[in-house]
């Protein structure tokens, strides 16, 4: 019998082809502003230089960022968006929350199909351009809004009929046909910025153990953009959060349901719910204990955190094995910075239990979260109407 | 029940109104850009769907019959199985460069372009997502979240809805402090959004599925835009 050698995989060298398999967007757009078609917004301020899947080179901005919010995020999990900003102003970057800004509107492309192309590529440029407007770079904050901005850049970028009929719906608003350079998902400043959080880092996590879920709208649905690098995985898989977590020096740990999504499904987590909680517990949460028992799971998609930690309450009364926290990587990274689990990260939006990874962080609940009470206090008996960053420390 | 793949279940719709539908499907965009090549019928599409776990759904079905232009079982499939779809475009990793995914996307468009019944009941129960998102800008609002609406959560939803208000009022930033919306849009931007749905088809969209919600969404912007100066709001 003839025994041929085997390569395994986890011994292969990876290396990326000479001729990326898809085009650069970078040369489509700068083309199509030469021709006077659209406008390019430049990365103009300083700004970190990554590789994405195919080899490219991606500019993350450092500052002067706008932030295109993200609904789930903002809506049910605000320690979610509270963190990014909070990194921000710890790391004493400039940054642009605005108000001129809608969500991307994908919930009727993805969930309910009640939208079309037209409508998505007008609501997307109608934010970029605002961003333009402003001079602020936009950064992304949903991966659903980043995967989803992109399929409308490739199809402006290739489809002529539909750059006339957006660039003539924004003129009637006043608006320009803006396209950004890059798409940048928010995890990719974290990921970007992570030997600066780790130089700041306060709170040890050596002896975390963490699992990732990367998102699929950030490295599946349009695969181009996101970040890749040989240190992770031997650039098999995604960077970002990993390498965040590596900087952290918290223990990555594999599980083999990584490629699967969480089981947000879009109109499943609102009407066909069961489907969410049995695929978010049965294919994650459970096989992330049982293979890997890790100390919390962090993602970077306000579906994947809202799926991965509300489903475990249902699984619980199932008998299923759960009670694994679920944070996002901007959360993790203020975290470790110092910032306050109720006050910044909002931890009680929460659902699943986190209070023992944070004492074993050295985090006391009891006294944090009367800290927090105390500040709502304020509030409730009408001292003061709202809290603010210089109350949040 | 599983998936009736059998041909008897819609035998009373013309073969010509399904190559229609399919016809329109073909036409888009989308799907002469990427949306199917061909087809290995390799199944690693089915292997990385999660809807293929839990439902009688498979996206190779779906490349498959589009692939052999068989309008009876993609009108079948129409009905009956993309509503199933988690829309999270694993299946993007088809060694054929398929977007199966893709392909779902837009036979739901025309399902609901065209009003089929399938696609008024995948929609109930999910208007009043689609009439916050038109109408403020914003989904998934903090006020959605009522222990009713989420029992499965458990407890912790009803402690934030008791707390809303003064939770929100805690949050730094200040485009946060909103129970109705996720952050602040502000009034113009509303007004532009608007325009938007208006001089794309979407309205159009809504009034085909479901009548009444296109009623109340046209109260509501109505007033708003003809106080910012727009009567007309058609090219």
């Amino acid at each position: 019998m003839l025994h041929l050698p085997v390569l395994k995989s986890k011994d292969r060298d990876f290396q990326l082809a000479e001729n990326p398999p898809t085009e650069d967007h970078h040369e489509a757009l700068l083309e199509l502003e030469k021709d006077g078609e659209i406008i390019v917004q430049r990365v103009t301020g300083p700004y970190i230089e990554v590789q994405t899947k195919f080899g490219r080179t991606k500019k993350i901005p450092v500052e002067k960022t706008w932030h295109h919010k993200s609904c789930g995020q903002c809506g049910h999990i605000p320690g979610y968006s509270t963190s990014i900003f909070w990194l921000n102003r710890a790391l004493g970057l400039d940054y642009l929350d605005p108000k001129d800004q809608t969500s991307c509107t994908a919930w009727n492309y993805y969930a309910s199909a009640t939208s079309n192309p037209a409508a998505q590529a007008a609501v997307a440029i109608r934010n970029f351009a605002s961003a333009y407007e402003t001079g602020y770079f936009p950064i992304i904050h949903c991966a659903t809004s980043f995967g989803h901005y992109k399929e409308v850049r490739q199809q402006l970028i290739h489809h002529p009929e539909l750059r006339a009929q957006v660039r003539k719906i924004l003129a009637r608003l006043g608006k320009k046909l803006v396209i950004p350079e890059e798409i940048v998902h928010y995890s990719e400043w974290v990921y970007a910025m992570r030997d600066r959080i780790a130089e700041r880092q306060v709170i040890d996590m050596s002896h975390i153990t963490a699992t990732v879920h990367p998102a699929c709208h950030y490295h599946k649905l349009i695969e181009e953009d996101a970040i890749y690098t040989p240190e992770v995985y031997g650039a098999q898989r995604t960077a970002i959060i990993t390498g965040v977590l590596n900087a952290l020096g918290v223990n990555v740990a594999d599980y083999s349901t990584w490629f699967d999504c969480c089981g947000f499904g879009f109109r499943h987590i609102l009407v066909s719910r069961d489907f969410s909680r049995s695929f978010a517990v049965q294919r994650k949460i459970e096989v992330m204990i049982e293979e890997a028992n890790p100390d919390l799971t962090v993602t970077h998609d306000t579906g994947c955190v809202t799926t991965l930690d509300q489903s475990q309450f249902a699984g619980k009364a199932h008998g299923k094995k759960v009670g694994l926290p679920v944070m996002a990587d901007s959360q993790v990274a203020a975290l470790a910075m110092g910032a306050h689990p109720y006050k910044v990260l909002q931890l009680h939006w929460h659902n699943t239990d986190n209070k023992a990874f944070l004492e074993k962080i050295g985090i006391d609940t009891e006294k944090t979260w009367a800290e927090f009470e105390a500040s709502v206090q304020r509030l409730k008996d009408g001292s003061k109407q709202y809290l603010t960053w210089e109350d949040v420390g | 029940m599983g998936l009736d793949l059998s041909y008897n279940k819609y035998s009373s719709v013309s073969l010509e109104e399904k190559e229609r539908l399919f016809e329109e499907v073909k036409s888009d965009m989308r799907y002469q850009d990427h949306a199917l090549y061909g087809c290995y019928e390799c199944g690693i599409c089915v292997a990385a769907c999660p809807s293929a776990r839990f439902y009688d759904f498979s996206p190779r079905v779906i490349a498959q019959a589009a692939a052999r232009e068989d309008a009876d079982l993609m009108y079948t499939l129409m009905n009956d199985s993309v509503w199933d779809c988690s829309q999270c475009f694993s299946c993007d990793r088809c060694p054929r460069h398929n977007s199966p995914g893709t392909l779902i996307t837009i036979m739901r468009e025309v399902a609901v372009r065209n009003g089929l019944q399938t696609a008024r009941k995948a929609l109930e129960g999910y208007g009043r997502i689609i009439y916050k998102i038109m109408s403020t800008g914003t989904q998934v609002s903090p006020d959605m979240l009522q222990p009713n609406a989420f029992p499965d959560w458990g407890g912790h939803v009803g402690d934030i809805a008791e707390n809303l208000d003064v939770w929100r009022r805690a949050l730094p930033p200040e485009t946060m402090h909103t129970t109705e919306t996720s952050w602040y849009v502000s009034e113009k931007t509303l007004i532009e959004l608007y325009l938007i749905w208006h001089m794309t088809g979407v309205m159009d969209m809504i009034k085909e599925v479901d009548e009444g919600l296109f009623d109340i969404l046209v109260d509501v912007m109505e007033e708003r835009l003809e106080e910012a100066g727009y009567d007309d709001v058609t090219f």
